[in-house]
């Protein structure tokens, strides 16, 4: 059966660290970092990356408009 | 879970969303999580599918959103506080081949500029109207808006807004669908992927009206303004869905391709 994979592309140093798309997220693939980035913010990143199906919620809900997805089909 | 590298999902050929060419490279100002910038992104996005880039003129406000000219690629006038409607009305009239929106907050436009709209309303000037109701004063520091809910505090309403010393929370979107000029009206928000959807195509039908000459569409969009609410973006969208929505049904309100002739005699007959 085929299966979805996805994966999304936070540009760090643009992200606001709102979390946002933290809680949009169905799969539970974001979290935010430890680190912050230029500007002091946690940003978002993909902790747990073989779960994301690539459905873009987090990137509507982005205020920012940083992030980026990419999906595919495997078999 | 199928075994594929990350590196070979992230490929030109995999793409299913970035940000519309319309939106600019330069950084929003606004705060972390503000509604603002999502609904940005839609009304680029809904320029960017009509390709109607060249031909859309917005008007942007005074409040949070005044700096909305450097974000959306398109032409822009900055007009008085409140004055958009008036504005959009000039430059609508003298480039009718245009596509014009007002972009608003609350204050803004419910306060300050409640005679443009609603007598832009009521001419059915046929323009697009974004309405960002966050019930505050953002900008200047969260002050009580005409739309703070009852109890809500604010830097003017510290014990919260008081019906007999501040009046009511002013419904909007309800009053101008009771003018016979407007065509769509609705009530939005953008708190969740499904919502962002909903808000997106209902900014597409408001500009497809533009195109037909329809009247005036008005999108109110229930906001959240952390800052001004302080709360954190998360806990903002809660209290949004926990207490702006009751009071601020989502839903269309109006939408003239029902029956216009209908609401229009209905009106009349009074
Ligand atoms: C004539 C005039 N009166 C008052 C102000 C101060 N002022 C600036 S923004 C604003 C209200 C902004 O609130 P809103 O329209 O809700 O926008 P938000 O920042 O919440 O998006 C006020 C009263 C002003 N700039 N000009
Ligand atoms: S694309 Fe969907 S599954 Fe992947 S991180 Fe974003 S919200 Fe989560
Ligand atoms: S929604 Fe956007 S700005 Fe907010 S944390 Fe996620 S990537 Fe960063
Ligand atoms: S003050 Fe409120 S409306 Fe203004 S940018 Fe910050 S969160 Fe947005
Ligand atoms: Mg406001």
């Amino acid at each position: 059966m085929a299966k979805v994979r996805g994966a999304i592309v936070v540009d760090n140093e643009l992200c606001k660290g709102c979390g946002l798309c933290v809680v949009a997220c169905p799969t539970n693939t974001i979290a935010q970092a430890k680190e912050v980035n230029g500007k002091g913010y946690n940003y978002a990143y993909m902790e747990n990356p073989e779960a994301c199906i690539g459905c873009a919620n987090c990137a509507l809900v982005c205020p920012d408009s940083v992030i980026t997805v990419y999906k595919v089909k495997v078999s | 879970m199928a075994d594929i590298d990350i590196k070979d999902i992230i490929r030109e050929e995999n793409l299913v969303y970035k940000k519309t060419d319309v939106l600019t490279d330069n950084v929003m100002h606004y705060c972390p999580g503000c509604s603002h910038g999502v609904v940005h992104k839609l009304v680029a996005e809904v320029i960017e599918e009509m390709g109607i880039q060249e031909q859309t003129i917005g008007v942007s406000p005074v409040g949070c959103s005044v700096f909305a000219y450097n974000y959306i690629d398109i032409d822009w006038s900055e007009a008085a506080h409140g004055r958009a409607p008036a504005v959009a009305t000039a430059i609508k009239r003298l480039m009718p081949e245009k596509f014009v929106f007002t972009y608003q907050g609350d204050g803004d436009l419910a306060s300050i500029g409640a005679a443009e709209i609603l007598h832009a309303c009521n001419r059915g000037e046929n323009i697009v109207v974004i309405f960002i109701n966050n019930a505050i004063y953002g900008m200047t520091g969260g002050q009580m808006a005409p739309t703070t809910l009852v109890g809500m505090p604010t830097a003017t309403s510290p014990y919260g807004r008081q019906i007999d010393l501040h009046g009511y929370p002013m419904k909007m979107t309800e009053i101008v669908a009771t003018l016979p000029g407007t065509c769509f009206v609705t009530r939005q928000s953008v708190e969740k992927a499904a919502a962002v959807r909903k808000t997106k195509k209902a900014i597409r039908k408001a500009f497809e009206n533009q195109k037909a000459g329809k009247g005036t569409s008005f999108i109110e969009v229930v906001s959240t303004c952390s800052s001004g609410w302080k709360v954190n973006p998360v806990k903002a969208n809660e209290w949004m869905t926990e207490h702006m929505f009751p009071f601020y049904p989502l839903g269309d309100k109006k939408d003239c391709e029902k029956d216009p002739a209908e609401d229009y005699e209905k009106y009349m007959k009074g």
